[in-house]
């Protein structure tokens, strides 16, 4: 039951509701570096430090694999830590991210989804934090500029219980530079639903730790003679914390909406789906311009339904199971390619897939690279395309197809 | 038994005496503290310790006179080059048992 | 009082049987720090024979808390923890960051520069063993002209080593210093100092390295004073601009002024085994440059 509460709608665009979450999550530790476009994020958060409405340390580190050190130690000393990046950041943090994870700092990441060169490239794609996939965070993608505000206050709340790091990804421009009605909550919701970090260690000269020492491949028993992990278990433990945080973001996302009103306790957001012969699977803003596509479908008597995926990692494999069970046919547009095979979530799909019952047809469309714009019509073209090829073949082909004028 | 009992989530090491080993075992020549000629132990009173301050092992005492602990000590030596009265000796480890 | 191996604090924060070869000058100006701090710190610490010392998990050779991070983010780590300590309004611990030459010179100049450049309040101690020790000698930044390495193997490095206390110096830090661990009282002193100042605090550490620079290991001490003794190393601080020789050089300096020729620290390591005459002549020319230069500096004189 939502509870009723009074709305307080801003026109935001999605720097702005990014920074004011961050701000009312109470990080204690920022430090970023400018890059297109998530700059005005980062500089809204230094106004809040510099005009003292924010009480953190706001580090204007000199590169993203700075800011990413940073945030690791700060976090290994019991400081709450937010930072923000896109594109070449993301990828130039890549060696950070995984000692993020593998000492498993509840650090909060907004990437504001960006192409990568080459060449420059400064519109939007997911290629940036697609890229990341297989370093140890989680990753919540956001349709709208609601969805940023409330994901960077929930991805506090799930980080500090499983202690995996939480990448928030929302689309760059459509979303960062896009104004829309959000509604703001007041600090005293925050606080309640947020309580203050409790770190699983501390650095402290009172109980002197040493972290992220050379680890054997084999378990060695400690000074204490208990038998402690070799490499391998801690990677285990850090899959199993990812495999146990989908409850956790389901759970975080109920007590959200008990609080906000607002609900989020699923892994992807579903239109239309209960009649669907037919899926669309998108994820970020592109899931909001497939509703668009589906409306125009069903106009036409075609039975369509939306699946946006919201949490790739972990990746709901069972929940995208039950959500396909009725489709004849699911296409999967990508704002992201794995060259020489095929667009991520498309893989994701299929590999869920595999073994079950279904046995839809799976066409994958790359869409949107670099910011070539794709509006619903394009969806619904490619949407019949994949039906009208239903007659010539229903084997699933090796690649996907792009659209581009190539 | 698996590993979960430690209860670690992360790499978290507790400081430990001996983490390489009995680091003594590393020692092909072992020094030896004439007790007649160190300085320390001759006028019997704190003084000198100069082969405390320089050993990189921290295997040395700063006493009366000053016991090298040989069960870690490496046998670098560095105490015999730094001693300003010769009171220190490498020795051939297979003497000791003779 | 100043320090001597008497009155010095008898407390160890390095730990017996650790990883480090014998005769490590490493080992033993790691254990000098650690005693000027009392234990009183955070260390972080990149990839570098410094994590061979820390040790192998669940057990570590110091007893003092420390984070061990990447190559490259060693100023950025200690950004982190200065900030998070300033965030949780912690207060009295000193945050060190304890770098090889490879971690300083080379992959680590850009996070160090970055956290000088904001002033942030640390000790940044490089310990300069001048080559990659740790992944078995190849060259560094820091390596001398002259020396072979596992890159350089043939001919021996063709160039000389970057002045890294020179450029930390123009970063306008508060005190910057050099010391080496043939003088760990010299070097105890200035940890000690250091501790008092505030902001970005710098301090290269010579470190004579057996294996790598193929000497014997009972004369670890030996080439780090005769290192000092050429003037191939000068001891020194820089506080708030002001130029001080200091320990053995500036008793060097007071006695007349006169350096021991290069030549036989040279022709006594393995390392130097294909350099040439004209190179030591070289390097003498290069070394009494610099000597004169320090003696004109020098404001202790």
């Amino acid at each position: 039951m939502a509870i009723q509460r009074k709305a307080n709608v801003h026109i935001l665009d999605g720097n702005q509701a990014a920074a004011i979450a961050a701000m009312m999550s109470r990080v204690q530790v920022i430090a970023a570096y400018p890059i297109t476009p998530q700059t005005p994020l980062t500089e809204q958060l230094s106004r809040y430090v510099e005009q003292g409405e924010l009480q953190a340390e706001y580090v204007a580190v000199e590169s993203e694999h700075s800011a990413m050190a940073v945030c690791t130690s700060a976090s290994l000393v019991g400081a709450r830590t937010f930072t923000a990046t896109s594109s070449h950041g993301l990828a130039y943090m890549h060696e950070m991210l995984h000692w993020a994870a593998g000492a498993r700092l509840p650090i909060v990441l907004a990437c504001v989804n960006r192409a990568i060169g080459a060449p420059w490239n400064v519109l939007n794609d997911q290629q940036d934090s697609i890229s990341q996939r297989d370093t140890g965070w989680i990753q919540i993608y956001c349709r709208n500029n609601q969805e940023i505000m409330d994901t960077i206050i929930q991805a506090y709340r799930i980080a500090e219980q499983v202690f995996v790091p939480v990448m928030v990804c929302y689309d760059g421009y459509i979303l960062s530079h896009t104004e829309m009605p959000v509604d703001v909550p007041i600090q005293e919701e925050v606080d309640r639903y947020l309580p203050s970090y409790q770190p699983h260690t501390v650095l402290d000269p009172a109980n002197p730790k040493n972290y992220n020492l050379v680890t054997l491949a084999n378990p060695r028993v400690g000074v204490d003679g208990k038998l402690c992990h070799g490499y391998m278990e801690l990677r285990y433990l850090l899959q199993e914390a990812l495999q146990n945080s989908k409850e956790v973001i389901v759970k975080s996302g109920k007590e959200f909406n008990q609080l906000f009103g607002r609900d989020y306790a699923n892994v992807f957001w579903e239109d239309r789906n209960e009649d669907a012969e037919i899926t669309i699977v998108a994820m970020g803003s592109l899931a909001m311009e497939a509703i668009v596509a589906a409306d125009m479908l069903r106009e036409q008597g075609i039975k369509v339904g939306v699946l946006g995926l919201r949490v790739f990692r972990p990746f709901p494999k069972s929940e995208v199971v039950q959500a396909l069970r009725k489709s004849k046919l699911i296409v999967v547009f990508d704002k992201n390619i794995s060259y020489g095979s095929e667009g991520a979530t498309c893989s994701e799909i299929k590999s869920a897939l595999y073994g079950t019952y279904i046995n839809a047809a799976i066409r994958n469309f790359i869409v949107g690279l670099g910011g070539r714009d794709i509006k619903a019509r394009e969806l619904v073209e490619a949407t019949k395309k994949a039906i009208a090829s239903l007659k010539e073949t229903v084997v699933n082909p090796d690649y996907p197809e792009w659209i581009c004028e190539i | 038994m698996g590993t979960r009992d430690c209860n670690h989530i992360c790499d978290e090491s507790s400081p430990g005496i001996g983490e390489a080993g009995r680091t003594g075992e590393w020692r092909t020549l072992m020094p030896v503290i004439d007790d007649k000629k160190c300085t320390a132990s001759k006028l019997n009173k704190p003084t000198c310790f100069l082969c405390w301050l320089y050993c990189p092992e921290a295997v040395i005492t700063k006493g009366i006179p000053p016991l090298i602990n040989l069960e870690y000590c490496k046998g670098c030596g560095i105490c015999l080059q730094v001693c300003p009265v010769q009171a220190i000796v490498m020795i051939h480890e297979e003497k000791i048992a003779d | 009082m100043k320090a001597n191996a008497v009155n010095l604090i008898e407390q160890e924060w390095i730990l017996p049987g650790n990883r480090t070869c014998p005769g490590c000058a490493l080992s033993l100006a790691y254990r000098h720090t650690l005693k000027a701090l009392e234990g009183q710190c955070i260390v972080t610490v990149p990839a570098s024979c410094a994590t061979v010392l820390h040790g192998m998990y669940p057990i570590t050779a110091v007893n003092v808390p420390c984070v061990n991070t990447p190559f490259a983010s060693t100023g950025a780590s200690a950004t982190g923890l200065v900030a998070g300590l300033k965030a949780l309004g912690k207060k009295g611990i000193t945050v060190l960051a304890f770098a090889g030459d490879g971690g300083t010179h080379d992959i680590g100049i850009q996070s160090l520069s970055g956290a000088a450049e904001r002033q942030m309040d640390f000790i940044y101690i490089c310990y300069d063993n001048e080559g990659y020790m740790n992944t078995g000698n190849q060259r560094s930044g820091s390596t001398p002209l002259g020396a072979v390495s596992g890159t350089t193997p043939i001919l021996g490095k063709q160039q000389y080593q970057k002045d890294i206390t020179a450029i930390m110096e123009a970063h306008g830090i508060p005190y910057v210093a050099t010391c080496s661990a043939s003088y760990p009282l010299d070097l105890y002193e200035k940890v000690k100092k250091a501790r008092t100042i505030e902001g970005t605090r710098f301090l290269h550490v010579h470190t004579p390295c057996p294996p790598g620079w193929l000497f014997p290991f009972s004369d670890t001490i030996k080439f780090g004073e005769m290192a000092v003794e050429t003037g191939l190393v000068v001891l020194y601080e820089i506080e708030n601009g002001i130029f001080r020789l200091t320990s053995h050089s500036e008793s060097m300096a007071l006695r007349g002024g006169n350096l021991q020729p290069v030549r036989e620290y040279f022709i006594s390591q393995g390392r130097f085994k294909t350099i040439t005459e004209e190179q030591i002549d070289e390097l003498q020319d290069w070394v009494n440059a610099r000597w004169k230069h320090c003696l004109h500096r020098a404001t202790n004189l």
